[in-house]
């Protein structure tokens, strides 16, 4: 159990030092949602309409680009190699990833996407929810995106593939995440949403880990 | 030499077996094909209100069916591939996809033929449809996967994975699209609740949907034969090289 909190930790240093990756994909998920104004128009009516979902849409793709760094890295320097060799299982070693990953790439944006909500004249209370579909939805995306990430690792252009393998995927996250949202603003209970968001999670943590392992084994071997 | 036959043991008893189906297939597809299109365009009655166009619905809904039927197959045939390391059940799921894929794209062209005259658009946000969307994503990335890879055996074991990934996502995805749309849109538009359908409609649907089964049974076997042929080509390409 120590070595799956090393390697956490070990990755979350990494990506605490390399600096980019981190602030890359938080100003990627800032950006997204800015360009939605600029797009649509600035009334604050039709912003509050849309707002959830271009959050959840703008999270989804801020997520997408991270995850071909996932094993990437690991794999180019041979440490991928190493650490499947070693005594955890590559399960473990995946759900490490998975962790890793969503501490460092979409945390950051679970922080940030209150202020965002706000700038898009989403009424307190659906913020809350917001906060809390994003908690409850996002391990979902790194989970199911880890299979995508062991599938194409070590591909040259893994990235466009992995989009279309893992976003039709993520369609039921983003369903019920913007669901939660529009139930709280429409001041009903977003619970069942959420709820059901945390079935898909606890369904993605057994389905993700095995499958990225499988996944994972085969791209290497 | 000892491994080769041991490889080409099974794919060996399958072309026998496909081979004696198969002109049955063709026989079957013709046979139903000519009669369903018979039945569904000639004697089938015009519905009350939608006239003639309702004949789209004959080919639509079973292009649906075979959509669904082709990727749980291909599920099925990728869990065997995967757990048994049949290469002729790999072979079979990779055959079968682009098959797949067209009839989904048929019954979402179909479906937009039928929804412009019916609904005055050609697509509509409808659960069913974006549902059939999705299914086709799901096809064209499960091809796009055994694409990427150089090795067979790789990109085999890969497409298994992601195919049973996707089939267990499926009902999960179907479920949400329903609960987004009735969200969404309260007034649905395609309400099939009309009369319940007549034996005069569901017999030529369901001749046609035999049809369909059998026309798919035809291209598979001619497209596995030729994932067989192709694989055997390579072997012995390679050892040709060899021996040069």
């Amino acid at each position: 159990m120590s070595r799956f909190f090393q390697l956490i930790g070990r990755d979350i240093r990494l990506a605490f030092r390399q600096g980019s990756a981190i602030t890359l994909s938080l100003s990627f998920f800032v950006i997204v949602v800015v360009l939605f104004p600029l797009g649509v128009g600035p009334e604050l009516a039709v912003l509050a309409r849309i707002g959830p979902g271009v959050l959840w849409v703008a999270a989804l793709l801020a997520c997408l680009l991270t995850l071909d760094r996932m094993f990437q890295a690991d794999f180019e320097d041979g440490s991928l190699d190493l650490l499947i060799i070693g005594p955890m299982p590559t399960e473990m070693l995946v759900l490490a990833k998975v962790i890793a990953h969503w501490l460092t790439s979409v945390l950051p944006l679970i922080v940030i996407a209150p202020v965002l909500g706000l700038s898009l004249n989403l009424p307190g209370d659906s913020i809350v929810a917001l906060t809390g579909a994003l908690l409850v939805g996002t391990p979902t995306l790194s989970l199911i995106g880890a299979v995508g990430a062991a599938l194409t690792v070590g591909m040259r252009r893994g990235g466009v593939l992995l989009s279309l393998l893992i976003l039709p995927l993520y369609i039921p996250v983003l369903i019920f995440g913007v669901a939660a949202v529009d139930a709280s603003i429409a001041q009903l209970s977003a619970a069942p949403h959420l709820l059901l968001l945390g079935g898909v999670s606890l369904g993605a943590l057994v389905v993700g880990p095995l499958a990225a392992a499988a996944g994972l084994r085969l791209s290497l071997s | 030499m000892a491994i080769d036959l041991h490889k080409y043991a099974n794919p060996k008893r399958f072309l026998a077996i496909t081979s004696a189906i198969y002109p049955w297939s063709v026989w079957l597809t013709v046979i139903l094909l000519l009669g369903g299109l018979y039945l569904s365009l000639f004697v089938a009655p015009p519905d009350y209100q939608q006239g003639d166009t309702v004949r789209i619905m004959f080919v639509h809904v079973p292009a649906a069916w075979m959509a669904l039927m082709i990727y749980t197959l291909m599920a099925v045939s990728s869990a065997v591939g995967l757990i048994w390391k049949h290469p002729v059940a790999d072979l079979t799921a990779k055959a079968a996809a682009p098959i797949g894929a067209c009839f989904t794209f048929l019954a979402l062209v179909t479906g937009s033929l039928w929804g412009q005259p019916m609904w005055g658009t050609f697509w509509v946000w409808d659960a069913r449809l974006t549902s059939m969307l999705i299914l086709l994503f799901l096809y064209l990335g499960y091809m796009a996967i055994w694409e990427s890879f150089d090795d067979p055996a790789k990109a085999a074991k890969a497409a298994a994975i992601l195919a049973l990934v996707g089939v267990i996502n499926i009902p999960i995805i179907r479920f949400s699209v329903d609960w987004w749309n009735t969200l969404h849109q309260p007034a649905s538009v395609a309400t099939m609740d009309g009369p319940k359908i007549h034996t005069t409609i569901l017999i030529p649907l369901l001749v046609m949907g035999l049809a369909y089964t059998a026309f798919f049974v035809m291209v598979l076997i001619i497209r596995v034969k030729a994932e067989i042929l192709k694989r055997r080509l390579r072997v012995l390409q390679i050892a040709e090289l060899r021996e040069s």
